[in-house]
């Protein structure tokens, strides 16, 4: 009942802060389920895809996040489960009862569309985009119908850099790019490297040299 | 004609009958001529037109709340505008702080300076206080890799996006003679003859233009647009002397300094947006660029504006 409340506020604050925009592939939003694969650099990457997503598939679009992060406290349980729906992972590989790939699988499955940084983590370095864990190519591995849409997130990291706690409002971006899916018989090193200059070919910077 | 109410009448009937009739032409010249959406300078009128609705149904409604509405819709644009600005600085991490005092304590402070009338305080605030704040909030981070450089955007983002704009509202504040509670009609004259001298240069441009102006700043930009363009709104200008406190010949003075203040801040904000390599400053609504890109020729006229009207004709 609080959650629709509280997710239609965090929509307007995204919007009040960032003025958000997206710039789709030529094909424009995916008509299909498909796996939206983005970089990570701050706690809001998420709740930016999210709020560019036009409502039909907002509404079937759940956040891949860490469990050991939402599960700390009633607030953030409930805003993850609950506003934000999100698929909880467990990630410490030896304390994990459940096998992340699988719930994933199981997500897709129930008609859902996810989305996931395969990064793993927030990059709070110079590089661009960090190298991708294999979790990505083990999902397509399971599920290889599903299609893989990159989404590159513009200044979000400029808006709240690490350690910072008050938003600096500053237009930001979110471009799709066209979805790619698993070959036939394509090993993990070449997909996941097709995945992540599918990604880095979105970055405003894209064949510049720094 | 003296009774404010009927003039204000008059001036919104005057507009929407303006704003109807162009519709229609930019409907029909797009239906003969860009059935496709082909024809640039029609798609471009036609978004113009639609920008104009835009703004004269904000302005409307500003001016039914009062003076606090006028004031929120213009602190509303700073808020945004300042958001495309420094968008497009290259700040650094150390400077976050120095942008949220921007956006979250100057911003509101002139803004209340404004709104209480506090004209000593308000013209001096942005260029004074907050340029010698902004860069010792910076300097304690102890990045010095560029300083100057992000000190300065910076302070002229805050200067364009908050201080100018500040002074469109600013005008409700004058106390003219014989011109008591039709404040609001100098502002609709400062916006009217900023947009009719847009369009009008873009129009003769598109007409007789041959001779470039500004051909690395603005290569659409021509001579013959821009004398035909300031002459024609200049005109207008003098023809709406009956809803300002000036006579026929003063209105048109003042709409050549705010047309050719207009002209040259287009001139400016062009070649800010060239150094930064983009076309538009953002992207308010989805194809007609960004919210500076529709003010930047208010931007530069109404300081200069309202200082004229202030030391000629207000009490205070």
């Amino acid at each position: 009942m609080a959650a629709p409340a509280v997710s239609a506020l965090i929509l307007l604050f995204a919007r009040a802060v960032t003025a958000v925009r997206a710039i789709w592939s030529h094909d424009g939003p995916p008509t299909r389920q498909c796996v939206y694969f983005a970089n990570h650099s701050s706690h809001g990457d998420f709740i930016l895809i999210w709020t560019v997503l036009p409502p039909r598939l907002r509404r079937v679009t759940r956040p891949v996040a860490g469990a050991e992060y939402w599960l700390r406290s009633w607030l953030t349980r409930f805003i993850g489960r609950d506003v934000f729906n999100a698929v909880l992972i467990e990630r410490e590989r030896e304390t994990r009862t459940e096998d992340p790939i699988a719930c994933m699988a199981q997500t897709l499955d129930g008609g859902a569309s996810l989305i996931l940084f395969p990064e793993g983590t927030r990059n709070q370095g110079d590089d661009p985009l960090l190298p991708f864990k294999s979790g990505i190519y083990h999902l397509a591995r399971s599920r290889p119908d599903v299609e893989f849409v990159p989404v590159w997130i513009s200044n979000l990291n400029r808006v709240m850099p690490k350690g910072e706690f008050v938003p600096v409002p500053l237009i930001c971006t979110v471009s799709f790019g066209p979805p790619l899916r698993l070959r036939d018989g394509e090993a993990k090193e070449p997909f996941l490297d097709r995945a992540r200059s599918a990604l880095l070919s979105l970055s405003p910077h894209a064949g510049e040299t720094p | 004609m003296t009774d404010p109410r009927s003039q204000l009448l008059t001036l919104v009937f005057g507009i929407v009958v303006f704003l109807v009739m162009a519709t229609v032409i930019g409907q029909v010249l797009q239906r003969r001529l860009s059935p496709n959406g082909t024809n640039a300078g029609i798609e471009n009128l036609n978004a113009r037109i639609y920008a104009w609705w835009v703004m004269v149904a904000l302005l409307g409604l500003a001016f039914l709340a009062g003076r606090a509405g006028v004031i929120a819709l213009f602190a509303f644009c700073s808020f945004a505008a300042l958001r495309e600005f420094v968008t497009l600085t290259r700040t650094r991490r150390a400077d976050h702080w120095a942008l949220a005092a921007a956006f979250f304590v100057v911003l509101p402070i002139q803004y209340y300076l404004v709104a209480t009338d506090w004209y000593g305080l308000y013209a001096i605030f942005i260029p004074v206080y907050a340029f010698l704040l902004m860069p010792i909030v910076s300097v304690l981070r102890g990045d010095t890799e560029r300083f100057l450089d992000r000190v300065a955007e910076v302070q002229w983002a805050l200067m364009i996006c908050v201080f100018c704009v500040s002074h469109v509202p600013a005008l409700l504040t004058l106390q003219i003679p014989d011109y008591e509670g039709r404040n609001v009609l100098l502002i609709a004259f400062l916006v009217i003859v900023v947009q009719m001298s847009d369009v009008l240069q873009y129009v003769w441009g598109k007409i007789f233009g041959r001779h470039k102006i500004a051909p690395k700043l603005s290569p659409s930009k021509t001579v013959e647009g821009f004398v035909g363009g300031v002459a024609s709104a200049t005109l207008i200008g003098a023809a709406l002397w009956w809803i300002t406190p000036f006579s026929p010949l003063q209105a048109g003075l003042m709409a050549l300094v705010i047309t050719l203040m207009g002209f040259f801040g287009g001139l400016v904000m062009s070649a800010i947006k060239r150094d930064r390599g983009v076309k538009d400053w953002g992207h308010i609504v989805e194809g007609h660029g960004g919210l500076i890109d529709r003010l930047d020729s208010v931007i530069f006229s109404a300081p200069i504006f309202f200082h004229i009207v202030r030391y000629g004709w207000s009490l205070t």
